[in-house]
């Protein structure tokens, strides 16, 4: 090597492209798919899986009020479980145990209520303490102890299974007052009147789609005055279009069954309320840190075992919220309560885009992903598929959710 | 039979983007002790590895001959076959296993029924143990070995494949000063019995008291090969091959004015995590407000364990001494503190240590510092944004927007992600370690041009680097480091590469 010349440096900073230019347009759509495809590829397998439940059920059933009111119900406690497993798997954790947690909460709370006869408050309440210290218990083994997060749960799922035995007696409890059972099976309707239908349920879609569309716009104008690159303009009109009607349409079904459902409410507080957790604050993006390369996050001073810890301390919090659900849909206590619970919501996460090494993952994917399952079930269900193939298909989907996770990742590795 | 075991012709090996290997040269006599030389990065582990097939042929441009035939092998198995077995510094045993288990994986002792005969392998591993001279019962776990007995054991290993041609790549790195005379008596009877040796190495007295030959690498080509009949094996000798090229004018200028210490650290003792040695030994050194302090020393000085024991105790364990950051004692347990204190350290290895590489610039350069973004927890995603972009345009990051995934940017705008970051904690003091590893000429000037702007506006940096032109070009001050020890320290008027070689190199016993 003989002597180099220095470098042409330019001296000058680029000056900022103009604003304009940043724009995503319209043309660009197939661009802005395939950039997204890990998470777009998840919404159009769900249109993909309603409509074609749309078509093979008897009458199109499955999109009937009824029946959508129904999956709501039926499924509220796996996406509870399932926002928190996103976080525990964005951390590059995974919980064995929620299902046997679930089946814990409930039992204590259910041997409060029912056979010491204390208010139904007071068997909630102390099912969330038992959430929390179940998840303290697990966060100390993990975080401070350094065993992996597989072992700890596995031996939770044993432990706080056969804790729930022990505090039931083996044997099931119910029913709860009628109080306790609105958590799962009640409804907020006729606030506002309504012929036919409850206009009240409207008014809820349309304040959410005006929440929808204002806050899109505010991010849109923040991000265009920060030079961001924003979609094009009629592109984010047809984006706010398209979910304002999705949702709409949601809430029309609803207001023609029986209203709005109170676990409706609460499962939609806690998506808002962990989304933006995610996303953020301090912690939730603590979390993607360590999820996505745990030895450039310690050396960058996040406190790795305080954010472990917590994030299973948050994990028994919401097992013990899906655990008061589910004690309430089924109005009492059962020993085998929560079975194969944890299953269906690792596979919510994985199928929504988590991907399995860490780093990876949104509270809404894991939403769509559990729905998908759940829109899965429910649908198999009303065509009368039995059991035994409902199983093999949720597998196979399970699957190949996760081999095209595996896919992308290595499409983008060629073309680093 | 041909005097020569080996010759390799010509090799020219490219990784994309670099020419690691430009037409070397390299022949060894049988039956010698062949050692070569160079500074890190000169290309003698890429040569090993196309000698041993870990690039197989075709991989590679040139020819080698191996006892006096054309040679080319599609894998360490072809090689191994005809004895050319290749010790790697990283020893490749498994801790769990007993010795004969190693000794003979892949390779097994099956006796008649078709299962392994664990009599035979434990009587055959210990004839290989007594070769080598190592005094250890064949069952022990390898796991339970000191690392000078683990080479042994790799040795014996190698024997076991009735070896012809070792190639060991700094087999005494880690050892201590006993085993590895040990290991150098064991290569001069492994010579007797006709065995030919190829040694990398940097340290200078084991090679000028073992070595036959010595062959000199510099920038992947082939400088010179000495002889020890020729009375040419000396050490001033080997260095003046090693550093031998003119400094390159790549390095901006910069008015040099430092101002008052900003770091002192004294005394400062680490011992390995696992094993019983000191890494850092009573190393001291000081820092000013707008110096350029550079740390040189060879692989396995201590130099990155030194940094990252000082940035919160990132590494080793029964941590001793004192660190001072403008003259107020702190102490660093964590690296929040350290971060709080005003230290930062920017990692050798940023795939590894530094970057999150499935995220953006933006979250990157945020990570350590994400509480200045934060109001009661809640992170103002705008500013960040703002931040990022700031850095982008400061940094000169060539990167469609700040939402670009960081894994796929280049190597040196990468290293400016990780500058940006540890820009944002706003320190008093940056140690950059290796901070120009793998990225091309003009991301290093640019590099460079980044240094001289941050000790322009106060800030003391320490820079950690293998390339000693390097140091030369940005440094005012250099320390050497040798086997933790630091051996001296040299204002940059009189610091020269054969100089500071000289320190690097120098040996504990030497040591005032």
């Amino acid at each position: 090597m003989t002597t180099t010349a220095p470098p042409e440096v330019d001296p000058t900073p680029k000056e900022p492209a103009p604003t304009v230019a940043l724009h995503t347009g319209t043309s660009d759509l197939r661009a802005l798919l395939t950039r997204n495809l890990r998470t777009s590829g998840i919404y159009i397998a769900f249109v993909a899986i309603v409509a074609l439940f749309w078509l093979v059920t008897k009458n199109h059933v499955s999109l009937s009020p009824g029946n959508i009111t129904n999956i709501v119900l039926q499924y509220s406690y796996i996406l509870v479980l399932a926002i928190g497993m996103v976080l525990v798997i964005i951390a590059g954790h995974i919980d064995l145990s929620v299902g046997s947690v679930v089946a814990l909460t409930g039992a204590v709370s259910a041997v409060l209520v029912i056979k010491h006869g204390y208010p139904w408050w007071v068997g909630m309440l102390a099912a969330v303490a038992v959430g929390l210290a179940v998840g303290a218990w697990q966060g100390f083994w993990v975080a401070y102890v350094g065993i992996p997060a597989f072992i700890v749960t596995l031996a939770g799922m044993l432990l706080f299974r056969g804790m729930t035995l022990q505090v039931l007696g083996n044997i099931s409890l119910s029913p709860f007052p009628s109080e306790y059972g609105k958590v799962a099976t009640g409804f907020l309707n006729g606030l506002l009147g309504g012929n036919g239908y409850d206009a009240f349920t409207l008014l809820i879609g349309l304040i959410a789609v005006a929440g929808y569309a204002v806050s899109g716009f505010r991010t849109r104008l923040a991000r265009i005055k920060y030079q961001q690159p924003v979609e094009s303009f009629p592109l984010f009109v047809a984006r706010v279009v398209l979910v304002g009607v999705v949702v709409m349409y949601f809430a029309w079904q609803l207001a023609h069954a029986r209203g709005l459902p109170i676990v409706l409410i609460i499962l939609a507080v806690l998506i808002i309320a962990y989304g933006i957790i995610s996303k953020r604050t301090v912690f939730g993006r603590q979390i993607y840190a360590i999820g996505g390369n745990l030895a450039a996050a310690q050396l960058s001073g996040v406190k790795v075992k305080v954010v472990n810890f917590w994030i299973f301390v948050n994990m028994g919090f919401l097992a013990s919220i899906a655990g008061i659900i589910y004690s309430s849909r089924t109005n009492g206590a059962q020993p085998a309560a929560g079975n194969m619970f944890e299953l269906d919501a690792i596979a919510a996460c994985f199928i929504g885009g988590a991907a399995v090494t860490g780093g990876v993952g949104t509270v809404v994917g894991a939403m769509v992903g559990g729905l998908i399952m759940a829109v899965m079930s429910n649908g198999m269900q009303l065509m009368g598929i039995e059991q035994q193939i409902q199983s093999i298909v949720k597998g196979l989907v399970l699957l190949l959710a996760v081999a095209f996770d595996v896919y992308n990742k290595r499409r983008a590795g060629a073309s680093r | 039979m041909a005097e020569n075991i080996l010759e390799m012709r010509s090799i020219t090996k490219t990784f994309p983007g670099v020419k690691a290997l430009e037409n070397v040269s390299l022949d060894v006599r049988r039956g010698e002790i062949h050692a070569i030389c160079g500074e890190n990065g000169a290309g003698k582990s890429t040569l090993m590895k196309v000698l041993s097939g870990v690039y197989p042929s075709g991989d590679y441009e040139g020819e080698i001959f191996y006892d006096g035939q054309s040679a080319s092998f599609g894998g360490i198995r072809d090689s191994e076959h005809v004895g050319i077995v290749i010790i790697h510094q990283e020893l490749a045993l498994v801790p769990y296993l007993s010795i004969a288990e190693n000794l003979f994986l892949g390779n097994e002792r099956i006796g008649r029924s078709g299962l392994i005969d664990w009599n035979l392998a434990n009587a055959d591993a210990a004839k290989l143990l007594a070769s080598v001279g190592l005094d250890e019962s064949p069952v022990t776990p390898v796991g339970q070995l000191g690392v000078g007995k683990q080479q042994l054991v790799e040795i014996a290993k190698a024997l076991s494949k009735d070896v012809r041609l070792l190639i060991l790549d700094e087999p005494t790195a880690a050892l201590n000063d006993s085993d590895s005379a040990h290991l150098l008596g064991l290569l001069r009877r492994l010579k007797e019995q006709g065995i030919t040796s190829i040694m990398i190495s940097h340290k200078l007295n084991e090679i000028t008291a073992i070595a036959d030959r010595v062959t000199v690498i510099r920038d992947g080509r082939t400088v010179e090969t000495l002889s020890l009949s020729a009375g040419e094996v000396t050490q001033e000798r080997i260095i003046r091959g090693m550093v031998g090229r003119d400094l390159e004018s790549f390095y901006p200028d910069r008015v040099s004015s430092p101002g008052e210490e900003v770091l002192r650290v004294e005394d400062w003792t680490v011992w390995h995590p696992t094993q019983d040695r000191k890494v850092v030994d009573n190393a001291s050194f000081t820092v000013r407000a707008g110096e350029v302090v550079g740390i040189a020393g060879l692989m396995g000085a201590g130099r990155t364990e030194l940094a990252m024991s000082i940035f919160g105790k990132s590494y080793g364990r029964d941590i001793s001494g004192q660190v001072f950051i403008r003259g107020k004692e702190i102490k660093a347990r964590t690296v929040a503190e350290a971060i709080g204190h005003g230290i930062a350290y920017a990692t050798e290895d940023r795939k590894r240590y530094g970057l999150n590489l499935i995220e953006d610039i933006r979250r990157n350069v945020s990570a350590a510092a994400l509480g200045k973004l934060a109001k009661r927890g809640w992170v103002n995603g705008n500013e960040e944004i703002k931040v990022a972009e700031q850095s982008r345009r400061d940094m000169n990051i060539k990167a469609p927007s700040v939402l670009s995934v960081v894994g796929k940017l280049s190597g040196g705008n990468q290293q400016k992600v990780v500058l940006s970051k540890w820009l944002f904690t706003d320190p008093e003091v940056l140690i950059l370690d290796e901070p120009t590893r793998g990225i091309d000429v003009g991301a290093k000037y640019e590099i460079y041009t980044i240094i001289n702007r941050l000790v322009a506006s106060g800030k003391a940096v320490v820079v950690i680097s293998s390339e000693l032109p390097e140091l030369l070009g940005i440094c005012d001050r250099i320390y050497t480091l040798s086997a933790g020890r630091m051996t001296g320290q040299l204002p940059i008027r009189e610091a020269t590469q054969e100089s500071l070689m000289a320190l690097m190199t120098k040996e504990r016993e030497s040591v005032g």
